[in-house]
């Protein structure tokens, strides 16, 4: 029967298949880039070391574009800003002082500082702490910005 | 996630942005349509009769996606003729012309100018209207949704929100985004580092274990 129909009939159904792989296509890809422009974000928001419960439900391609895409950016901060590189993660905000004063949300161990002491950081327990070791950790939850 | 996430936008205009999210929800909005010959085997996938064997006859009456209107349709009208759906023709025009703020855009179609701008693709002979219409209507309620977006500080909006369709409600967040970075900085807080809300969102919802 399909002979009997005619050329023009079987036009419209390769038309129609092509049309739903297309959307198919279509709607796979812009998933999978959203995915990706995440994954992205995590880097500037989170640190580049992500926490085992969110690389669980990243595919492998995925861990690698996450592994190259810190790379680069560890590469291109290298190159700027002379001898040491600039980390252009941190200081997000502009910063008002060096040191801010932090509360622990949760407990967390030994914190050690550049001058060798550790601090022991339990939950509720408040400090004052140069705010480029905290940043991270505030970033990530563990300790909370109080501000005066 | 709020700051460093940047999604696709929809596109502008009578292109769609192809990875964008949004402009794939909006092309799933249907279209009434008819079918110009029959078209064989394909009741089962278009909605109508029982058996995957069937044919939609000639001239039948069809509601379909706009990416599937987007596809099938040819200059010579060969498979498929689309109609426009009631809002873009000429009654609904005129309510516009007269006040376009009473209108429920929301309850009709949630994208109402993503969707017009694209029916331009289809040739119409009404086509230089509608494109009128949507830009006076957009020009007629912008006032209103910037003055409401940078007016209501921590207050509920859903009641200003309620009758704006997609594009207006994006306009009002970003409204209101302003508003409370502006409110912020005057309080002092631009400086405070904040949790990623990646981290927040983990305290409220626990990822449950998956098996294998």
């Amino acid at each position: 029967s399909e002979a009997k129909a005619g050329r023009a009939d079987l036009i419209f159904l390769i038309r129609f298949r092509h049309g739903c792989l297309l959307r198919n296509q279509r709607c796979i890809l812009a998933y999978l880039y959203d995915r990706l422009l995440r994954i992205r974000a995590l880097r500037w928001e989170y640190g580049s070391v992500l926490p085992s419960t969110v690389q669980f439900h990243m595919s492998a391609e995925e861990v690698e574009w996450f592994n190259r895409y810190k790379k680069s950016l560890a590469t291109y901060m290298r190159s700027v800003g002379g001898e040491e590189g600039l980390d252009l993660t941190q200081d997000m905000k502009p910063p008002k002082s060096l040191y801010i004063e932090v509360r622990c949300l949760r407990d967390y161990g030994e914190f050690e500082i550049d001058d060798g002491t550790t601090i022991l950081l339990k939950k509720n327990s408040q400090h004052f702490l140069p705010r480029w070791k905290c940043e991270q950790l505030i970033r990530q939850g563990v300790l909370e910005h109080i501000l005066s | 996630m709020s700051e460093a996430y940047f999604p696709v936008g929809p596109g502008l205009g009578l292109e769609e942005n192809f990875l964008s999210l949004d402009d794939i929800l909006m092309s799933q909005e249907k279209l009434p349509g008819r079918a110009e010959s029959t078209l064989p085997r394909l009741a089962f996938a278009l909605g109508q009769g029982a058996g995957t064997g069937d044919a939609i006859p000639e001239g039948s009456k069809l509601e379909i996606p706009l990416w599937l209107a987007k596809g099938l349709h040819d200059s010579k009208r060969r498979i498929i003729s689309v109609e426009l759906p009631k809002i873009y023709k000429e009654a609904w025009r005129t309510v516009f012309s007269a006040d376009a703020n009473v209108v429920d855009l929301h309850k009709m179609g949630p994208y109402y100018y993503g969707f017009g701008s694209q029916l331009l693709n289809f040739d119409n002979p009404e086509n230089p209207e509608i494109a009128q219409t949507i830009l006076q209507t957009f020009i007629s309620r912008f006032r209103r949704i910037m003055d409401s977006s940078q007016n209501a500080y921590n207050e509920d909006t859903s009641a200003l929100v309620a009758r704006l369709d997609e594009l207006e409600r994006a306009l009002f967040r970003a409204g209101q985004k302003g508003l409370n970075d502006f409110q912020c900085w005057e309080k002092g807080q631009a400086s405070q580092i904040t949790a990623s809300s990646l981290v927040q969102n983990y305290g409220k919802r626990k990822f449950t274990d998956m098996d294998g």
